[in-house]
This record gives structure tokens, C-alpha cells and sequence, in this order.
């Protein structure tokens, strides 16, 4: 018994090796997660029973008040849309101008949450989407409020998806305000990113807001990433401390949405087209002082 | 019994084993409250402690090989993490099933609490390898829960192992 003991544990070696440095075994993971989905998709289902029950036996008031509520709130999401069809026009027009053409319209799926802490030092979470709904690795993911994370692994019926709060994650990031670039870096934590080797007398106020840069062409340019919440400026260190609190409610949501990014190829082109602006303003200021 | 017949009877009922380890995963990857999950205690390890004991020569650390992939990617770990140190952990409880047998609940237990507390300690080491460690000594509640609900544990499987008969 020994032996085989010893052959298990060489293989074991061989396999953590093997996963660890290449994505050879892709295949024989997706094959274990097809099998072990029907037991994910029977432990979500209390859950899921509990939502279609307190749908099922809402009060008809409760049922009367959300639908205004919903009514009034399309509402204003329509009027918004109005003026977004408007800016979404102009943009293209702007855009054609700059000659840096870029689509802002995705593909969209929406997908659910099977199970999200399956280890609570790292921050994952499994969708109920695979490779049959076109999910592939490196997928971005998000919610309504911002971006949760990308697809790690891809299974036909299911997908587990990397959170950006998980410790190995790094995903780059603009600020908002001031266009200046960093990384924020998942620390484990719920509701905590971290964003290291920033000057102390970089421009960073609390409340700033993180939008993704599109610079490791995956997740497209331009969407929420997370709010500062905490700046420590220590004379004594060479570069500030910040916190900050991503937007996308990464512990409450049950729906998520996969998008398509389309022409990332375009976001440096539109930078160099922005950086080639600035000496044309200049000059065109210089007569008129 | 003959021996005769206790050959034939021998492998039977191999569907509760089943059952139990499927179990085990479920209550693996049911969701919990936030502060919860870190006493998560390690189902999987202890039916297999359970059945290693019990039956030896019925479940042996092939199973817990193949346990310890499952485990990998219901936990989205390295492939291969979880099936060293359940192959390990079996190994051991094999080695030592007589002996440990026979202990009273709680000196079970105890052995439990180590066994687990190995388990996590590979489990560390490979973490610490790949750069992932956690430094939290939250990280040890999982031997300490899957020590204390051990004696449950056991009258339970026991009970089942004897309704059902499975040899």
C-alpha cells in the first residue's frame, strides 16, 4: 500500500505542477466540474426555492407598490435613454471626426450565481453559463454597478469566475477624475482593493472613481471599478496607501452579466488620437494670448 | 457466517458509501453566512476518516485519490492539492485503523483533530508554494469543527454503515 501511496501522491505532484505552470488540464477539470454541477445545482436550489416562493406568495400591495416603483423608475430610465441614444450619436460623430472608430454597444448574457465561497481565501464564484453559451476564459464579468470579476475556468453548463477582490487578481485601472492610471490589486477581503506603488503626491482624493482602462485588453474600457475609500499619505514612505471599495456588489448579487468586449484594438488608437489633441489646443491657444 | 458466504456478501451495499461522500460534497459546497465559512469543518476528510476505518479494505486511498480531485474543483484549488493530502490522510488511517478503532469517542476525536490538522497543514505548504498563503489563524477553526462534530459524525455513519449493511 506504501507504493501506491507514493505513486498518488508523485501523480498528485505531477497534476499541481502541471496546472500550476500550463492550462494543460482544462479539459479534465471542465469533465469533473460537469459532474459534480448536478450537486452545485441541488445545493443552490433552496435558495432559488426561496426566491420563487416569496415571489409566489408576495402580497398583492407589495406586488402593487414594486410595479409603480419599477413603472416610475423605467420611466426615468427611458427619458435617460432618450438622451443617451442623443450622446451615443454625438459620440460616433465626434468619434468619425478623431477617425477612431468604436463600437459602444456589447454583447450581453446574463447569467446567475451557483455558489460563490467555495474556499474562503479565495474569492470565486460559479455561473450557471459554459462554453455552450459561448463563455470563454478571460470573460469579463459584471453587474449593474460595476465590474465583479473574469471567467477562470469554463466548463459546457457552468463557468467559475475569478472576483477582482480575490488575492491573485489585478486588473488595471484610470482614475476617473484625473486619467491617471494604476492597478488595483484584490487583497481577499469582501469589500477591499488595494492600489500599490502610487507617488504620495499623486491627485487621489477619497470618493475618487476607478474605471477600467481597457489597457490588458480584456475587460473594455470605461466601466465602474471601485470607489477610494481610504488614502494614507506617510512623508516617511515612498508611495501613498490606498483603499478602495469596489462598486459592483460582489457578496449581495445573484445575476451577473457577460459581456462581449468588441474592438478593443481601438482604445489605443482613440489614446493616441487624444494625445495628438493636446499640442493642437495649445496652439490654438497660443495666438489668441 | 461461513467464510463462503461472507465472500459472497462481501462488496455489498457500495451505494451508501456513495451516498455519504456525495453528501459530504453538498454540505462542501453549501453556501454559507459570511463569518461561517471559515468553521466550514472538512466533510469530505472525515467520511473518508470514517470509511477508512470502517472498511479498510473497501474503500482505500485510490478513493480518496479520486475524493481529493473532486474536491479540487469543487474548491477551485490546484488540481492535484486536495487528492495528495486526502490520498496522505488516508494512508494514515489505514495504517493506523486498528489501533484508533477501538479508542473511546473522544480519543477519536483527537485523532481526528490531527488528521485534519495535517490535512490543512499540506494544504498550507502547497498554498505557500504558489504564493496564495493566508495569514489568519482562522485558517486552523476547520480541524477544531471537524474535531468537535466528530463523535455526531460517527454515530451517524455507524448507524448507517449497520441498517444497511454495507460491508
Amino acid at each position: 500500500m506504501a507504493m501506491r501511496a507514493a505513486l498518488l501522491v508523485l501523480a498528485s505532484v505531477f497534476l499541481m505542477t502541471l496546472d500550476h505552470r500550463q492550462q494543460h488540464l482544462e479539459t479534465m477539470r471542465a469533465t469533473l466540474a460537469m459532474v459534480l454541477y448536478p450537486l452545485e445545482y441541488l445545493v443552490s436550489l433552496p435558495a432559488t426555492a426561496g426566491n420563487w416562493a416569496s415571489d409566489a406568495f408576495a402580497a398583492r400591495s407589495h406586488l402593487i407598490s414594486e410595479n409603480e416603483n419599477l413603472r416610475s423608475r423605467q420611466l426615468k430610465l427611458e427619458a435617460r435613454l432618450l438622451k443617451f441614444d442623443a450622446l451615443l450619436a454625438e459620440n460616433s460623430r465626434l468619434r468619425e471626426m478623431l477617425q477612431s472608430p468604436r463600437m459602444v454597444d456589447e454583447r450581453l448574457l446574463v447569467a446567475e450565481l451557483l455558489a460563490v465561497d467555495m474556499d474562503p481565501f479565495k474569492r470565486q464564484a460559479v455561473l450557471n453559463k459554459g462554453s455552450l453559451a459561448g463563455v470563454y476564459r478571460g470573460h469579463p464579468v459584471l453587474d449593474a454597478k460595476g465590474v465583479m470579476g473574469q471567467v477562470t475556468e469554463v466548463s459546457p453548463v457552468s463557468s467559475v469566475a475569478m472576483l477582482i477582490t480575490d488575492p491573485s487578481h489585478a486588473i488595471p485601472v484610470q482614475f476617473n477624475r484625473s486619467g491617471l492610471r494604476a492597478i488595483a490589486l484584490g487583497t481577499g477581503e469582501a469589500d477591499r482593493l488595494e492600489l500599490p506603488h502610487i507617488p504620495n503626491t499623486a491627485d487621489i482624493r477619497v470618493g475618487d472613481l476607478l474605471v477600467t482602462s481597457g489597457l490588458d485588453r480584456r475587460f473594455p474600457p470605461g466601466y465602474p471599478v471601485a470607489k477610494i475609500q481610504h488614502v494614507d499619505k506617510d512623508p516617511s514612505q515612498p508611495y501613498a496607501f490606498i483603499v478602495a471599495r469596489p462598486t459592483a456588489e460582489l457578496e449581495r448579487v445573484r445575476e451577473v452579466l457577460l459581456i462581449w468586449p468588441d474592438h478593443l484594438t481601438e482604445t489605443s488608437e482613440s489614446e493616441a488620437a487624444l494625445g495628438e489633441d493636446a499640442p493642437e489646443e495649445m496652439a490654438q491657444e497660443a495666438p489668441s494670448s | 457466517m461461513s467464510l463462503a458466504q461472507h465472500s459472497l456478501a462481501q462488496h455489498q451495499n457500495g451505494w451508501a458509501i456513495i451516498a455519504s461522500f456525495l453528501v459530504a460534497m453538498m454540505l462542501t459546497l453549501m453556501p454559507l453566512p459570511d463569518g461561517a465559512e471559515w468553521f466550514r469543518p472538512e466533510w469530505v476528510a472525515m467520511v473518508l476518516i470514517y470509511w477508512c476505518m470502517a472498511l479498510p479494505e473497501r474503500v482505500n486511498i485510490g478513493v480518496a485519490w479520486i475524493m481529493g480531485l473532486f474536491l479540487d474543483v469543487a474548491r477551485g484549488a490546484l488540481l492535484g492539492q486536495y487528492a495528495l493530502t486526502l490520498t496522505l490522510v488516508a494512508f494514515l488511517t489505514i495504517h493506523l485503523h486498528r489501533r484508533v478503532r477501538n479508542f473511546p469517542l473522544w480519543q477519536q476525536s483527537l485523532a481526528v483533530l490531527v488528521l485534519v490538522a495535517l490535512e490543512q497543514l499540506l494544504v498550507l505548504w502547497v498554498k505557500g508554494i504558489i504564493g496564495q498563503s493566508p495569514n489568519n489563524w482562522l485558517y486552523w477553526a476547520p480541524s477544531l469543527t471537524s474535531m468537535l462534530l466528530w463523535p455526531w459524525m460517527f454515530l451517524v455513519l455507524r448507524d448507517l454503515r449497520r441498517h444497511f449493511r454495507v460491508t
